[in-house]
């Protein structure tokens, strides 16, 4: 199967400046990431903040450009930002937002939003475009009644129904999903989350679902990839990744999700400071808060590379399955 | 409005709590005056043809320099014996299409080179600040005077002269919007869905600034009027036979002694003008855009 | 910090630059300098003798660049009316303006930011509606509008002030007077808004829970975040020191800069309308500067803004 979507070795660098007298100094957000996307699956990105990982989101998109590395689309390098080019290919690709009130305009109505992208990419004759955006809207369980609504007339979990729905309306082969619904209610997220799901399952849209949550992650992902200061540190298929994590920062990651019905066991907390992508440590980034970490950590930055049936990681400590972890 | 509950402990004397209420609901009061004054003020200007008792040059030299409250001449004679009130009329009409004129060119021209600079970043936008800087760097009165002094006064000369006033502030209000709309939210989100520049701009961005640049517009216009009638009144804006207020009291300044009523006209119809657009500006701040202060 | 410093200053450079582009475009605009200059009815022989002296013959840009050298070294060229330097006639005239000016941004900031404040700290009371309707006044009814007044009540009806002139110190009050009114009203509403702001500011309200005195609250907390904006409008009024004067200069007779302004342009006088321009711009470019500079060192959060 060819992958609709593939990043080689992305690189994206924000030149920071620290202090009054400070040299500007790049910090590397995105360091030398490379994954793929087939149709019609679910890729997860884990990672605290400051991870990279919304930064990885909208460089698949072509939003954010990147500094080295590129990300081909059906096979297609990504047209420049802003190019008609680019513009064309937004119906195929769309981002949802972490802040759906933010990413709505507060002076339209929900149904003139929701039927921006169809007017935006001439998808239908104007006079279906009525039915359609009723159509969309029934689809994300939205009121027909609320097509005259403003957005802060809605619910945070109603706007991001809409917001949904507009990034549906022009059949897009893929959805970049940053932290859709770490803003809604944690009652609402799981409708949300559901809803996604069912529409990714009936339309075949490929997704990148960004979030630090990983019980939300656990819920919708194929296949996940974990992140740490711009790197991937972990990649394997959901099942696997929570069932028997083997880098030392996914272990923590995976310990400290609840299970129903069972205790926190085992409980890996993590130590020192969270990651600063400004002061980046030398060798393994993950290094000072590593339980296993040994002298070639400390030197070394370790390769992403196979460890076992369908899995990667990148740590100098964890081998392989057979390697015996004496935590 | 935090501030309210805090100070509410030290604000001690609540005797006239009753004649503030009173003032708060007389507030609306004023403005509803200061809506009639400027509807008046501009049916005045429309109407000036039908109005106008006299022919502005209509000299009436049996009596010159008339008292106001006369039966032929409401609001007196000046020294060649024309009807103060005519003039006036027509002082009003000159001065306002002049002021609306000027507004809209200088709001246009303002909100299209900020947009400019939001979108095209770079040089473009380093010529539209440096501009900006020329322009607040010059008193507007000064670089008025000295294109009059290089070109001669004209009327057509005037209005773009005017046009020119208070561009920038449009220009950065565009700007700093237009960016701070790019750069996250609703801007964003539609660049995204793939839109040209001309939609972001035209469908979203600018009525959602709109509200602000009204303000500024309210805000632009008295300075306008002030502009024109501080440069007629040196006698270097609109010239003779032509008339504006600002031209009627530089001349009545001539007879301020034997007929104060040629300059005291035109100058309570400036303060009210001001007056109006200023308390009905504030009030227009206040319900459209409360992010402002 | 230095680069914040470099920044500004280069853009007040640049700023001048195109104030003397602006002139010199201006000026080639209005016609040609050799017909200005000697008239309609000189013989072609004299016209180019002329142009050849002048460097008028020289493309544009050589003539542009011999007008900023010339500019930068102090050569305004010569009043056609007095045939003097025009540099020192402005020069001359520039006491008599800060005469009225100085005083007048004194009473402003004297009265005027304490008002403002004042009616801040004691919102909607009796204090307060005053200070704005008074304010509102001030800067609605214009400088000319206001000095006649004042010329009315004061010269005319009591008799008790000269009406024009600046042979006393007597003849002084009434142009200040003028000056500062609408500066003081400017200023009283632009600090009180201020002050409004700041005082809603989550800082200060805790500054004043945790138990400071009200008094103390004001001072080192309310007060010097309210100078921010305050700045601004303060440094446009210190720039217009030079420029603020040319409507009451003109009622009232003084022979300061903004008389000898409009009486250039009247005359068309164009050497000294363009020396006193380009004196007024610097002065606002440099004040502006002090300002930015000044806003660098209230507010460290501008500085990285404007590195950025």
């Amino acid at each position: 199967m060819t992958a609709l979507i593939e990043a080689s070795d992305l690189v994206r660098i924000y030149q920071i400046r620290r202090g009054l007298f400070g040299r500007p100094h790049p910090v590397r957000a995105v360091d030398e990431i490379s994954l793929a996307v087939n149709p019609g699956e679910t890729l997860g990105i884990v990672g605290e903040s400051g991870s990279g990982k919304s930064t990885l989101g909208r460089m698949l998109l072509g939003i954010d450009t990147a500094q080295g590395g590129e990300v081909r689309f059906e096979g297609k390098p990504m047209p420049p930002l802003r190019t008609p080019e680019w513009r064309a290919l937004r119906a195929k690709m769309q981002l949802i937002y972490q802040d759906p009130l933010a990413a709505l305009d507060r002076r339209l109505t929900i149904a003139a939003q929701v039927g921006e992208p169809l007017e935006i990419h001439k998808i239908i004759p104007k006079q279906h475009q009525a039915a359609r955006v009723a159509e969309l809207m029934a689809a994300v369980g939205l009121r027909p009644d609320q097509a005259e609504h403003y957005p802060h007339e809605l619910s945070g979990g109603q706007r991001q129904r809409a917001v949904i729905a507009r990034a549906l309306a022009a059949r897009p082969k893929l959805l970049v999903c940053d932290e859709p619904v770490s803003a809604l209610d944690v009652s609402i997220q799981a409708q949300v989350v559901n809803m996604l799901r069912d529409l990714q399952a009936e339309n075949g849209i490929a997704m990148v679902f960004i979030s630090h949550d990983l019980k939300v992650v656990r819920n919708i992902a194929d296949r996940v990839a974990v992140m740490y200061l711009g790197r991937i540190v972990e990649e394997a298929s959901s099942d696997v990744i929570f069932q028997s994590p083997q880098h030392p920062y996914t272990k923590a990651l995976v310990s400290s999700v609840p299970v129903p019905g069972k205790r926190l066991e085992g409980r890996v907390i993590l130590q020192g400071e969270p990651p600063n992508p400004a002061s980046r440590p030398p060798g393994c980034a993950f290094h000072p808060r590593c339980p296993l970490a040994r002298d070639i950590c400390r030197a070394l930055v370790p390769e992403l590379r196979q460890i076992g049936d369908g899995r990667t990681a990148a740590c100098h400590v964890v081998t392989g399955e057979t390697a015996a972890i004496a935590a | 409005m935090a501030s309210i509950d805090l100070s509410g402990t030290l604000r001690a004397p609540r005797w006239y709590a009753v004649f503030i209420t009173r003032l708060r609901r007389n507030l609306p009061f004023t403005v509803g005056l200061g809506i009639l004054w400027l509807f008046a003020m501009v049916a005045v200007a429309i109407f000036a043809d039908q109005i106008r008792p006299y022919n502005i040059t209509a000299m009436d030299l049996t009596s010159r320099l008339s008292h106001p409250g006369g039966s032929k001449h409401l609001l007196g004679t000046d020294e060649l014996g024309r009807d103060v009130l005519s003039r006036l009329i027509q002082s009003i009409r000159v001065s306002l299409v002049i002021a609306f004129g000027a507004t809209i060119i200088s709001a246009v021209f303002g909100t299209v080179l900020g947009f400019a600079a939001a979108q095209f970043r770079g040089f473009v936008e380093h010529l539209v600040l440096v501009l900006a800087d020329f322009q607040a760097a010059l008193p507007f009165l000064i670089m008025s005077l000295a294109v009059l002094a290089f070109f001669g006064s004209s009327m057509v000369l005037l209005v773009c002269l005017m046009g020119f006033y208070g561009w920038e502030r449009y220009a950065r209000i565009a700007r700093g919007l237009a960016i701070s709309a790019g750069a996250q939210g609703y801007a964003a989100s539609v660049v995204q869905l793939g839109a040209t520049p001309a939609r972001v701009y035209f469908r979203h961005i600018l009525p959602n600034v709109a509200s602000t640049l009204i303000v500024s517009m309210t805000l632009t216009f008295p300075e306008i009027i002030l502009m024109e009638s501080g440069l007629s009144f040196l006698g270097l804006g609109v010239q003779p036979p032509e008339t504006s207020l600002g031209n009627m009291v530089g001349f009545g300044r001539e007879y301020l002694t034997r007929a104060p009523w040629i300059m005291l006209a035109p100058s309570i119809v400036i303060m009210l003008t001001t007056l109006s657009i200023s308390i009905v500006g504030d009030w227009l701040r206040d319900r459209l855009d409360p992010t402002i202060s | 910090m230095i680069r914040f410093i470099a920044v500004r200053i280069l853009r007040a450079a640049i700023t001048i630059l195109a104030v003397v582009t602006f002139a010199f475009v201006v000026l080639r605009m209005s016609g040609d300098p050799a017909q200005v200059m000697l008239g309609p009815d000189t013989p072609q022989e004299s016209v180019d003798a002329f142009r050849r002296a002048w460097g008028l013959d020289q493309p544009l840009w050589i003539q542009y660049l011999a007008y900023i050298k010339s500019i930068f070294t102090g050569d305004f060229g010569v009043s056609m009316r007095d045939k003097a330097s025009a540099l020192d006639l402005v020069l001359q005239r520039v006491p008599a303006t800060l005469q009225l000016t100085v005083p007048a941004l004194f009473l402003k900031l004297m009265i005027g930011i304490p008002a403002g404040v004042y009616a801040a700290l004691h919102r909607q009371s009796f204090t307060d509606r005053g200070v704005i309707l008074l304010a509102v006044f001030g800067f609605t009814i214009p400088s000319f509008v206001m000095g006649l007044l004042l010329v009315l009540i004061f010269a005319v009806i009591l008799g008790v002030l000269p009406s024009g002139g600046q042979d006393t110190w007597m003849h002084g009050i009434l142009p200040t007077l003028t000056m500062s009114i609408g500066g003081i009203g400017i200023l009283a509403r632009f600090s009180r808004s201020a002050m409004i702001e700041v005082m809603g500011q989550p800082y200060i309200r805790t500054a004043s829970a945790k138990g400071l005195k009200w008094r103390d609250v004001v001072w080192s907390h309310a007060l010097p975040n309210a100078a921010v904006p305050i700045v601004t409008i303060v440094g446009f009024m210190v720039g217009s020191l030079i420029a603020g004067a040319v409507v009451v200069e003109s009622i009232f007779s003084w022979p300061g800069i903004g008389r000898l302004l409009v009486v250039s342009v009247s005359n068309r006088d164009l050497a000294v309308v363009q020396c006193i321009l380009l004196i007024i711009a610097a002065a606002m470019v440099v004040s502006n500067l002090a300002v930015d500079l000044l806003y660098g060192w209230l507010d460290p959060r501008l500085r990285s803004v404007a590195s950025h």
